[in-house]
């Protein structure tokens, strides 16, 4: 923190001292200026080899090994060998501290983009965002991430590559049915986790497994004894969490495995608020890193020319094309999080007559950051978009909802578009668009048939129609089988309770174990 | 805050899981590493480059919901008004490729690297080990100089690295220089005056002390140049490649010819450090030539097999001894030969060639269609079945087809318990 006035680079080279310049710049405004509360950060230089690697393991620096990821990494590779595919010019990782790849290819500029955006647009939204306060210890995860590697490590050397290989393709088929989406359980908590994991196998190989104690002992005597209400509640049903459902209950599974259902799960859990999040944490990031670039080039720090390159890239990030535009593929979460963050801040201090209607809470309420921070701390991408997306900026983006319905012979319909009508209902398929709990199908555990066969039986709450996909589901639920050890079947109803389909899968035999 | 480079921590993190994924693909990427042989040039494809799975297997399936009624908000409207419908199949139904269009699979590309890629291609291939002579891993030890010791046998002193460290510590530890000395002896000498002289005694008393104490070289100093041995492998290989190049072999045939030779080599390469190729064409008179010639150069003539063998075998006693030579031959002919030579082709082979022969691969090409191959056996053919029949550790197979190369080298060198009967 030496100078803090002069030029932080001339030209594209940068050292590891420069780094270090405009990283004390970057945090110079970012606290003082934005007010911003982030972890400490570490930056890390990597090759673009590297990047590869990381991104293949879903960006974490420490996973265990797993062939989809192999996989991912082919795929990943082969698209940016062919120049499909660019690397992203950094990858943020939400821990304590909060660890931000920089690509050594980068230039000087892109590298005070990158430290801008990631370093303190991320990482003050990781740390202040409730949903990341509510679901993710950051402290833990780097520790978790280690145990979790050498735990499968270990479970390969003693049971066999190919037994924890098939537990855990089953598991990852179920990751998206993994996570608790209603907060109430206490926070996780990783470090104690780890801590508890060897206890809880040891507990687990001596104690007598819940479900077993309702099995009915003669049949007369259970009915009145058991109480369907009262097997379900013990059972925990229903619960949208099938993959603690299985670690819980699943009769047949040997300790170890339910560890690595419950590594699984937790890994799920800990991406669960990025998956909600994508449009506001963007949009945090990308504001956060135009602000404070702006700052930079006010005060002379970084020359014009570096700043149209700034530009330039920045331009590239933010660009919307329209929905009949080759290149279109939905919403850039980049441009409309940016777009509504610096629309909140036209409200906040120049706001229109339209925007005191719509919005009297903020509007011309001039402290740009101060609500800005608020927002951040206190919404998801449903609820930011339904509270927040403005009429003009619906007007400016030219936003239209179209509703799909196969029956309509004529065609798509136009249902609502960017007027006086149309606004709120417009807003509220946008916002529904980014629900994560809209998008994932609903699926929980009902029942299990103890007085009968055993058999696991599971609900998919059908909303407008929409089904499984047949293939998809018949091999996940093959993997669902083949942990439980029993039939499942899994029972597609609409909002009537009118059964539509209904799959039924036994188990494959189980290898002999080694 | 704390920068770390990480550039240099070793890349390659994926490899495992890569090794992993290749493993379980690997029935399949294998299928599609043959599929794609036969559709490309042999040397294309031992580039390696990209494959085609089919993503069945690979495949993570999660559950997806599909179909049903869609809502979707756009950005960029231009001209449409609530209540306007829009064509499903044209422009503006943005970017739905229909629902409920059924599980189209889609094959998965990547791509394999040469290596990947060959151990693939060969990888249940194995050299048929017959009457070994000298086994592949054997190695002898050569000599190499490997730094410096501080232990060692005097004979390995390294005297200017032993006198440079010694100079380094006299200079480190300020031993007087010799020259110092006798300059002030000479003062000594010269003065008059008793109390500087006995000043400059006591200075050089001082200086004597020191350069006792310490020595002009010291055994912390000695160096000796350390050696190691290193393994030489001795593992090499010659191939043979006969070729009967007569009018009656078309560049079909020439071009089977050639690319079961390139599979050949590119096997060979794999298992030996150092790999000779000689080429010998031969009409009624066989000629040791460059691959180009081989292939390529125009000839024309009676056939004499013979001619090719007795070539092969002056060369193996001239250039390659078998006790240190792995011998590979593979003869591609369409089969004919003059009658009269059958007998001496016969007596070559079982007297001279197949004793030093690792193996001996015959390739019997045809022309596209392979109907020659409908009527009686060529003369060569039946000769050599002949061989064979009485033991002799030769393969033989007919391809008239490029697909069936590869096939056919994989038949040849196909793993397996019992070998075609080795020669004793």
């Amino acid at each position: 923190m030496t100078e803090t006035t002069g030029r932080l680079f001339e030209g594209a080279d940068w050292d590891f001292h420069i780094l270090q310049r405009i990283h004390d710049a970057c945090e110079n405004v970012a606290i003082k200026q934005l007010g911003l509360d982030v972890y400490p950060n570490q930056i890390e230089v990597i090759t673009a080899e590297q990047m590869l690697d990381a991104y293949s393991s879903v960006g974490m620096p420490l996973f265990y090994k797993h062939w989809s990821f192999g996989k991912h990494f082919a795929f990943h590779e082969a698209s940016y060998r062919k120049g499909l595919m660019g690397l992203a010019y950094e990858i943020v990782i939400n821990s304590s501290p909060c660890i931000s790849y920089l690509m050594e290819e980068n230039t000087a500029t892109m590298q005070t983009l990158v430290i801008a955006h990631a370093a303190f647009g991320h990482n003050h939204f990781f740390k202040n965002n409730y949903l990341f306060k509510q679901w993710t210890d950051a402290d833990g995860i780097l520790d978790y991430l280690d145990f979790a590697k050498n735990y499968v490590a270990q479970c390969e050397e003693r049971y066999g590559r190919a037994e924890v290989e098939r537990t855990l393709d089953a598991a990852h088929a179920l990751m998206s049915h993994g996570i608790d989406r209603y907060p109430g359980k206490k926070k996780l908590d990783l470090r104690a986790e780890e801590k508890r994991a060897g206890r809880r196998r040891q507990h687990e190989e001596e104690v007598f497994n819940d479900l077993w104690r309702t099995v009915p002992t003669g049949p007369r005597k259970s009915r009145t004894v058991l109480s369907i209400e009262r097997r379900r509640k013990l059972l925990g049903l229903p619960q949208e969490n099938l993959l603690y459902f299985l670690e819980k209950s699943a009769p047949r599974l040997a300790p170890w495995q339910r560890e690595l259902l419950r590594v699984v799960r937790h890994i799920a859990q800990y991406f669960y608020p990025q998956s909600q999040t994508k449009v506001m944490n963007e949009g945090t990031a990308t504001y956060v890193h135009y602000r404070i670039m702006n700052a930079l080039h006010q005060k002379g720090r970084i020359s014009d020319g570096n700043f149209l390159e700034f530009l330039q890239s920045h331009t590239n990030v933010v660009f919307q094309p329209e929905f009949d535009d080759p290149r279109f593929s939905g919403f850039n979460p980049y441009a409309l999080g940016f777009a509504m963050m610096q629309d909140i801040e036209r409200i906040v201090t120049n706001p229109e007559a339209e925007d005191r209607e719509w919005f009297p809470d903020i509007a011309g309420k001039g402290d740009v950051m101060g609500v800005l921070r608020d927002v951040w701390a206190n919404y998801r991408d449903e609820s930011f978009i339904n509270q927040f997306l403005s009429p003009k900026l619906m007007r400016h983006l030219r936003m239209f909802h179209l509703h799909d319905d196969p029956e309509e012979r004529a065609g798509i319909r136009v249902d609502a578009i960017h007027d006086d009508r149309g606004f709120r209902r417009v807003r509220r398929e946008l916002a529904r668009q980014h629900d994560v709990g809209f998008i994932d199908a609903n699926i929980e555990v009902v029942d299990v048939d103890l007085s009968g066969d055993r058999r696991l039986i599971l609900h998919h709450h059908v909303i407008k129609g929409a089904q499984l996909n047949e293939t998809d589901a018949k091999r996940v639920l093959q993997h669902l089988a083949d942990l439980w050890t029993y039939d499942v079947s899994l029972i597609e109803v609409d909002a009537n309770d009118k059964v539509l389909r209904e799959y039924v899968v036994s188990p494959r035999p189980i290898p002999a174990a080694a | 805050m704390h920068i770390i480079d990480r550039r240099l921590n070793p890349g390659g993190k994926s490899l495992e899981n890569r090794q992993r994924f290749l493993r379980r693909a690997k029935s399949l990427v294998q299928g599609a590493v043959k599929k794609t042989s036969q559709e490309r040039d042999i040397k294309d494809v031992l580039e390696g480059g990209e494959v085609t799975i089919p993503l069945d297997g690979m495949h993570e399936p999660r559950f997806r919901r599909e179909g049903g009624t869609r809502d979707m908000v756009l950005p960029g409207n231009k001209k449409f008004v609530e209540g306007d419908y829009l064509q499903r199949q044209g422009q503006g139904s943005a970017k739905d490729s229909g629902p409920g269009e059924g599980d189209s699979e889609d094959a998965f590309r990547f791509v394999l690297s040469r290596d990947e890629f060959v151990d693939l291609f060969l990888d249940d291939l194995e050299l048929p080990d017959l009457a070994k002579r000298k086994i592949a891993q054997t190695e002898s030890e050569g000599i190499q100089r490997a730094g410096y010791t501080t232990s060692g046998s005097p004979a390995n002193i390294s005297v200017s690295r032993t006198v440079q460290l010694a100079l380094a510590r006299r200079i480190a530890l300020r031993r007087p220089r010799k020259s110092e000395m006798e300059e002030l002896e000479a003062e000594i000498a010269d003065c008059t005056d008793e109390e500087t002289r006995a000043e400059l005694v006591a200075k050089l008393e001082k200086l004597k002390a020191k350069s006792k104490r310490i020595p002009f070289i010291d055994p912390i100093d000695i160096r000796y140049r350390r050696f190691e041995t290193v393994p030489k492998p001795v593992a090499q290989a010659v191939m043979f490649c006969l070729m009967d190049v007569s009018g009656s072999m078309s560049e079909h045939m020439k071009d089977l010819a050639k690319r079961f030779y390139m599979l050949l080599y590119v096997f060979l390469k794999r298992r030996y450090k150092h790999v000779e190729i000689v080429f010998i064409r031969h009409t009624d008179r066989a000629e040791e030539v460059d691959e180009q010639t081989f292939f390529y150069g125009p000839a024309s003539g009676g056939t004499l097999v013979s001619s090719a063998l007795q070539a092969m075998s002056d060369i193996v006693r001239e250039r390659f001894n078998p006790a240190d030579w792995n011998i590979y031959a593979a003869q591609a002919s369409d089969g004919d030969n003059s009658y009269s030579d059958g007998e001496l082709a016969g007596m070559l082979l079982t007297e001279k060639i197949l004793p030093v022969c690792q193996f001996f691969a015959y390739l019997e090409v045809g022309e596209s269609g392979g109907s020659a191959f409908d009527l009686s056996d060529s003369s060569l053919w039946t000769l050599y079945e002949r061989l064979r029949n009485g033991g002799a550790p030769l393969s033989m197979r007919k391809v008239s087809e490029r697909s069936e190369i590869f096939p056919v080298f994989h038949d040849l060198f196909q793993r397996r318990e019992t070998q075609e009967k080795a020669a004793p």
